[in-house]
């Protein structure tokens, strides 16, 4: 699969997440290792989990995938017209791949979303 | 089309299921091969079921099947039981021994003195009871787990008070799901005793995301667990009970609801019998004590009857610690009352009737079925000797597992008869499946002549077994995913090494012990003969890629109760008794069991043993998935593992500071039957006064050279701390797996476990 790291593409794309309902499955993870051939300790993206109380004494657990170095937005893939691997096998389909602008329309609309930018 | 090339890859489309993944979920998946290798794996975009998404354990498939540590031949031991020595044989020496041992035990005792267990429920079951029956032993099981507490109480509750078990309608029975026009999205989605993060299917049958699509779509989450997991944390409304008292809790719904008038009059009068007495049992009992009993306040209570029967449609999932349940049956009765009072059975968004695709099962379990293959007078020769047959007329009557617990100690009594083998396929029974791993660890060895059939050399295989035999994964098999939705085809596409589809094992075997058992001439033969009802061959099935019934069909829904397509005479109305859905079972009364929902309070527990309960005064819950895990699977998977590593137990804060536990210390727990090392993880999602461990957990990198601890198992097993020999009466259900109570303490300096 060809690897265009260095690219730069216009306009700048992006992942979106909506961590309302993403529960932290991993898939996207897991995804990014094989479609990159990562080995163990090393991945395109990395999930954290975050715990917090509220108001009524009970806790909200959320989960944001971020993305590290080693992704490259599955240049590979997106050249082809695929989703990225992890969109693609996002349990929940809460990872969404596209123009910046474009995920940012998608925010004004609803709160809870991360939007990241790794290239 | 199945198959196709992209970039010099060999793509195959198919169901995934076990082993690989593991799990229940048959989930449609593209399997790219590069030079006859399993590279790479896909969702499939096309398939109904989870429209291209997959699960980590999926997406990890080429590091299980190019496993270093797989097994590869046929071995024997060269050794001791147990030595960990062990010696490469042909498969014809390997089968040469099965076939002569097994004939001995048959000559000599009979072949009922052969047990054949399985794990967890999967297409292996099929081969596994084909060939204990060609062999000519009833004595089939789910080796080691008490109670056979998994699904199996559900799908036996279930069936007797309403002739079928549901499942939750996400239109998994459409090809357009959630765009077909007669599904409604339900209001509200009550979650009972799931994980939605454990079960990490991205869809339907056994598994979880399939809630996340209807929450999207506006369903509202109604929550019981004690444990404060993803959806309690999303919940609309969340009842945190004492684990073990579902039972209560859903009378406590029961009597609100009959009380407050809230049922659905229509459905309770024209497809319901014993109405009138479920709603004489319910007046005698008291909100105030069911809150006791289940640590659920009096508000709350109501708030859940009220919301769940205003919405129409609501629906329910209800997961397995119901089957932990000291009475399992009653209480899932209970729950199963609340589709029945609100009219939520086999309507758009309820709960609809799951039955699989046009009927097909790749191999029959139910008695039902197994009499109209082999014929009333074989099934009743064979319950003359199934272990535990006379003693639970349920099971008999269900489905002819023989007892687990019932088997354990008919090993280790001889009575009536001995035990002189065991056929141990697919089980990691010492790691994961049995509780109180010692018992069985000590009997098993006794026996004559131990097989282990499986992927990887497990603790159980070190352990017991005089021959071990490579099984094939996913990739390298013939199967169909029948036990959910969509009928799927496995085919095998690679091999490794020696490795053999455990059909093909099965029906080899079964052919040289009893050839009259096996008309077939291949596996395949087998296939298409049973996919016949669904108009399919094994060919046409793999070439269609999936199938579902029409609607029309008896399997696919709505509403067949008012249309005749549920009993077998035709008539309107549910396979029981009455013809209706019973709150008062005939079917339980006629077999010695309460005809009645009700609850049943643990073996320990703050009631029912309060002195232990001052001494040991933390409920353990073991059996927590984790969604990168199934069961004992998937330890010595490098991407999985490294998102779980350790074995854990869940402890909250305030009782971590109480016992000066630290977030990473090893801890011991003790119960009164035993104990066990774990890894404390202090989080606030468990309640104060319970425990929650992951089962299933063995350290594969830990070489065993035959000290007797294969994989550390002895230190961490969980299941140490749970006895047997206390399953539910009606026979299923009511492994203490989620009530024994234990105490926690830092484990000394020095004896932390190491892995090295
Ligand atoms: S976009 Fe591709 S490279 Fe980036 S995290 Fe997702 S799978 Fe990895
Ligand atoms: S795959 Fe989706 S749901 Fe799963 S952890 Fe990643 S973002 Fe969350």
């Amino acid at each position: 699969m060809p690897r265009d790291f260095a690219s730069k593409r216009s306009p700048r794309k992006g992942l979106l997440i909506d961590y309302d309902y993403c529960t932290g499955c991993h898939s996207c993870e897991v995804a990014c290792k094989q479609e990159h051939d990562y080995p163990a300790g090393k991945g395109g993206i990395h999930l954290s989990e975050i715990i917090t109380e509220k108001p009524d004494g009970t806790y909200r657990i959320d989960y944001i995938p971020f993305t590290t170095m080693y992704c490259d937005l599955c240049a590979g893939r997106t050249a082809n017209g695929l989703q990225p691997a992890c969109v693609k096998h996002c349990q929940a389909a809460t990872m969404f791949y596209g123009d910046v602008a474009d995920l940012a329309k998608i925010m004004e609309d609803k709160p809870h979303h991360v939007l990241l930018t790794p290239r | 089309m199945h198959e196709y090339e992209e970039d010099g890859y060999q793509v195959y489309k198919m169901g995934l299921w076990s082993p690989g993944p593991g799990c229940h979920g048959g989930c449609g998946a593209e399997v790219y091969l590069k030079d006859g290798k399993v590279v790479k794996v896909e969702g499939d975009e096309d398939h109904p079921y989870h429209q291209g998404r997959l699960c980590p354990r999926a997406l990890a498939l080429r590091q299980y099947i190019h496993h270093p540590d797989r097994l590869k031949y046929p071995m024997k031991r060269a050794g001791e039981r147990g030595s960990g020595k062990w010696e490469r044989i042909s498969w014809d020496e390997a089968l040469d021994t099965c076939e002569q041992k097994m004939r001995d035990i048959r000559e000599k005792y009979g072949a009922e003195s052969m047990v054949f267990g399985q794990g967890t429920g999967r297409d292996s079951g099929g081969p596994i009871i084909f060939l204990a029956y060609a062999y000519g032993s009833p004595n089939w099981t789910l080796f080691g787990l008490s109670g056979i507490a998994c699904f199996t109480p559900r799908l036996a509750a279930c069936t007797m008070v309403m002739g079928d078990m549901t499942f939750p309608d996400a239109a998994q029975f459409f090809p357009a799901r959630y765009d077909d026009p007669d599904w409604k999205c339900p209001e509200v989605i009550l979650s009972w005793a799931r994980n939605l993060q454990g079960s990490q299917c991205a869809d339907h049958y056994f598994s979880g995301h399939y809630v996340i699509d209807m929450m999207k779509r506006g369903a509202k989450l109604i929550v019981v667990d004690p444990y404060n997991g993803w959806e309690a944390s999303r919940a609309d409304l969340w009842l945190r009970l004492r684990p073990g008292t579902d039972g209560a809790l859903a009378m406590g719904m029961i009597k609100v609801i009959i009380e407050e008038g809230l049922y659905d009059q229509d459905f309770v009068e024209k497809w319901t019998f014993g109405f009138d007495k479920l709603k004489d049992e319910v007046a005698t009992q008291s909100l105030d004590e069911i809150a006791q009993i289940t640590w659920v306040p009096v508000e709350k209570i109501v708030e859940a009857a009220r919301m769940y029967a205003a919405a129409k449609p609501a629906q329910m999932r209800f997961g397995q610690p119901l089957d932990s349940n000291a009475e399992a049956v009653a209480s899932i009765h209970a729950l199963a009352s609340l589709w029945a009072l609100t009219g939520n059975i086999d309507n758009p968004g309820g709960n609809v009737i799951s039955r699989p695709v046009k009927g097909v099962t790749v191999y029959p379990y139910s008695t039902v079925e197994v009499i109209q293959l082999y014929g009333q007078e074989f099934v009743d020769k064979m319950n003359e000797k199934r272990i535990g047959a006379d003693k639970y007329p349920l099971v008999k009557n269900f489905r002819s597992w023989a007892m687990s617990d019932d088997v354990l100690e008919q090993m280790e009594t001889g009575k009536p008869y001995p035990i002189k083998g065991l056929w141990c396929q697919t089980n990691n029974f010492l790691a994961g499946t049995a509780q109180d791993p010692r018992r069985h660890y000590e009997a098993v060895r006794k026996l004559d002549f131990n097989v282990v059939v499986d992927t990887f050399m497990t603790p159980t295989a070190q352990a017991i077994a005089d021959i071990v035999q490579p099984a094939g994964a996913i990739t390298e098999k013939d199967s169909a995913f029948t036990t959910g939705i969509p009928l799927n085809p496995i085919y095998k596409v690679a091999e490794t090494e020696e490795a053999r589809m455990d059909w093909e094992i099965n029906f080899e075997l079964a052919k040289r012990l009893n050839p009259q058992a096996v008309p077939w001439p291949n596996v395949r033969a087998l296939f298409d003969q049973r996919l016949s009802v669904a108009g399919h061959s094994f060919d046409s099935l793999v070439e269609a890629g999936w199938a579902l019934a029409p609607k029309g069909d008896p399997t696919c829904p709505y509403n067949r109760h008012e249309k005749g397509l549920l009993r077998p005479d035709g008539q309107p109305g549910f396979r029981t008794p009455s013809g209706k859905f019973e709150f008062y079972s005939q079917k339980f009364e006629e077999y010695g069991l309460n005809p009645l929902p009700h609850h049943v309070e643990p073996l320990e527990s703050e009631i029912s043993t309060p002195e232990i309960h001052k001494e040991y005064p933390l409920i353990l819950c073991t059996g927590r998935r984790v969604g990168v895990m199934f069961h004992s699977e998937h330890r010595m998977i490098p991407w999985l593992r490294e998102i779980n590593p350790d074995p854990p137990v869940e402890i909250h804060p305030d009782t971590a500071a109480k016992y000066g536990i630290k977030d990473g210390d090893w801890v011991l727990l003790e119960g009164t039957y035993g104990k066990a090392k774990r890894k404390a993880k202090v989080t606030p999602l468990t309640h104060p006064e319970v425990v929650v461990a992951q089962h299933g957990w063995w350290i594969p990198e830990a070489r065993y050279e035959g000290d007797g601890n294969p994989y550390k198992v002895w230190d961490i097993n969980i299941n140490q701390l749970i006895p047997m020999g206390h399953n539910s009466k009606s026979g299923f259900g009511g492994a203490l797996t989620k009530t024994m109570l234990c105490r926690i303490s830092k484990v000394k300096e020095g004896e932390e476990v190491s892995y090295a």
